[in-house]
């Protein structure tokens, strides 16, 4: 087990790695500078910017010092937003996505695991019906359809809630976001909890405590729910990263100020600093999180031996 | 006389079904799926036909007749989006772009990830680890920032959406070619192929391509729509193609905007993608069962 986290750790330095270098050279291949602007600047004073801000360094340099601010929490100021920097950007975001985020993948776990446990009790019931209709309109309808479509029917026509935007925390704002994200990730849950619990039911341990006569109930709850989720917390790392991608479309969609519409409108300005910091603080995330999954799955699951 | 009685047997467990006609036959049984495929050769057809023999050209606007609901005049069967121009040669035209940078980034990724799997599987140990730990890594990374970042920087050109979404779409071709080759490499046929001398370059080409052709099949069906998705998200965020050409997630994109006055300008496209995405599910399980008669 240590040898497994010692490696698994190891393995995540690397990854973070890369991808930092690959992203901070590719912002670097890119023609032009931070102070290429319409007006003329002078040469001295320009000689004075790139040495504050050591872009008269060579580039190993500047990748190093580019590091070691990134190892001190400084994503550095941002292209486009006079008196912002990264920083500030991302924490004022933050809170919005991660509410969102968390919400939904909270909703999504409890909603899919319910669904795959009556859809496996009962094959061919309305739960198993439902389930396989939410992944087959998973795989057909995008977030970016299924979102508009929901704003027509509920915002629009029905007049039921807000077609977007934020609104400090109000629940009316984050209904139809959490229910988009909740949409998309649920048939993914429920699909594995349906095989899993399938699986566990045809065990032996199950057939005699079905031999002493206990009740359905009983079995599932006691015996089969445990060694049913663990699949499930297997796919909560996958689950994170494709939350990551649907919340930077959902942002967009519900013009919601967090992470992923920040994003957008990063790239749409060609703010590089910006989407830079903000690739590689998402990318931090989801390693790091993917680490904690496989974590917590070799030590959950007994049958697992590294 | 019993070397005559032999030779018509032999020929008739020679003329019996391969695996393939086998195939094909279960395919066609499946209604589904065959229905499936129809649909997506009349979509792509029309998608590659359809602009010509319509009167109406894909980006010449007509003031005079801005967000027209459907209608039969002047062959505006979809509608005219807010500037006038023709929904319907817009939305075959971008499913020409849409269909086409789906075509070739599927074609890539589909190679990278056989050749991956391939040399992974084959030749093992060391090599073998650290080509699976890259696949790792590449799955831990939230792959559309990165794609945005990439896009931002290098520019919008065909090719370049192609390149990136290459980049990202490899990976479950090379894992399951990989397991596959793994399990083919110590078959007991490969075994007693190597004991009677075949060489390794027929062992190759008899035995382990024929058993990788249909697992490659399946999963080309799910790298499909997956990398249209990606196709049309960048679109969809305004990072794809650009005006006046056009792809299915700019149209949805424009559509969203203006969904309240005209919803049929969102409505067209966001049901010609999910037809199609539908579709090559369809097609794809159909293709499963068809190949992999074990996993029904």
């Amino acid at each position: 087990m240590w040898s497994y986290t010692l490696r698994r750790v190891l393995l995540t330095l690397p990854t973070l790695l890369i991808v930092v270098t690959i992203c901070y050279l590719l912002l670097h291949a890119t023609p032009g500078g931070p102070f290429d602007g319409e007006r003329k600047i002078p040469a001295e004073v320009l000689a004075n910017l790139q040495a504050k801000y050591h872009l008269d360094e060579p580039l190993w340099k500047q990748y190093v010092f580019y590091l070691r601010d990134l190892l001190h929490g400084d994503l550095g100021a941002s292209f486009r937003y006079a008196d912002w920097s990264v920083n500030d950007l991302v924490l004022r975001a933050l809170p919005v996505s991660l509410t969102i985020g968390g919400v939904s993948m909270l909703l999504a776990i409890v909603i899919g695991v319910a669904l795959g446990i009556a859809a496996a009790l009962r094959r061919n019931s309305i739960a198993d019906y439902v389930l396989m209709l939410a992944s087959n309109a998973g795989n057909a309808f995008p977030s970016f359809v299924l979102g508009p479509v929901l704003i027509l029917v509920f915002a629009i026509l029905l007049k039921w809630l807000p077609a977007g935007g934020w609104n400090d925390f109000q629940l009316r704002y984050m209904a139809l976001p959490v229910a988009l994200l909740v949409m998309i990730n649920v048939a993914t849950v429920g699909r594995v909890t349906r095989a899993s619990l399938i699986e566990v039911l045809n065990t032996n341990y199950i057939r005699t405590a079905r031999a002493k006569g206990l009740p359905m109930r009983t079995i599932v709850l006691r015996h089969a729910l445990k060694p049913t989720l663990i699949p499930v917390v297997s796919v909560i790392g996958p689950l994170a990263i494709s939350s990551i991608t649907a919340a930077v479309v959902t942002e967009s969609v519900f013009s919601l100020p967090g992470i992923g519409k920040l994003i957008v409108n990063g790239a749409a300005n060609r703010d590089y600093t910006l989407v830079l910091g903000l690739v590689v603080l998402v990318t931090v995330v989801a390693v790091l999180l993917n680490l904690l999954v496989d974590l917590a799955y070799a030590w959950l699951d007994p049958k697992i031996r590294y | 006389m019993k070397s005559a009685s032999l030779a018509p047997m032999l020929e008739k467990a020679v003329a019996g079904r391969s695996p393939w006609q086998d195939a094909r036959a279960r395919f066609l049984r499946n209604k589904a799926a065959v229905v499936s495929l129809v649909l997506l050769v009349l979509i792509t057809l029309a998608c590659i036909v359809g602009p010509w023999l319509l009167p109406n050209e894909f980006d010449s606007t007509d003031w005079n007749a801005t967000s027209v609901a459907p209608t039969l005049a002047n062959w505006h069967l979809f509608g005219t989006d807010d500037t006038g121009r023709d929904l319907l040669v817009r939305c075959l035209i971008g499913g020409r772009v849409s269909l086409m940078i789906g075509a070739l980034a599927t074609l890539t990724s589909v190679t990278l990830g056989i050749l991956w799997g391939a040399v992974a599987g084959f030749v093992g140990g060391r090599v073998d680890n650290a080509m699976m730990r890259i696949v790792d890594m590449m799955y831990a990374i939230p792959y559309l920032l990165i794609a945005i970042l990439m896009v931002t920087l290098l520019g919008r050109e065909f090719y370049l959406v192609v390149i990136t979404i290459t980049i990202f779409s490899w990976m479950d071709m090379a894992r399951v070619v990989r397991g596959q080759t793994l399990s083919i490499r110590s078959k007991e046929y490969v075994e007693a192929a190597r004991a009677i001398g075949v060489p390794t370059r027929r062992i190759i080409a008899r035995h382990v391509v024929p058993n990788l052709l249909g697992i490659v099949a399946i999963y080309t069906t799910v790298t499909v729509p997956a990398v249209i998705l990606t196709e049309s998200v960048l679109s969809f965020l305004g990072l794809g193609v650009q005006e006046p050409m056009t792809s299915w997630g700019v149209l949805i994109q424009d559509g969203v905007g203006v969904m309240e006055s005209s919803p049929w300008i969102l409505l067209f496209p966001a049901a010609l993608l999910s037809i199609t995405l539908y579709c090559i599910n369809f097609v794809g399980d159909g293709l499963r069962d068809a190949l992999d008669p074990k996993d029904r």
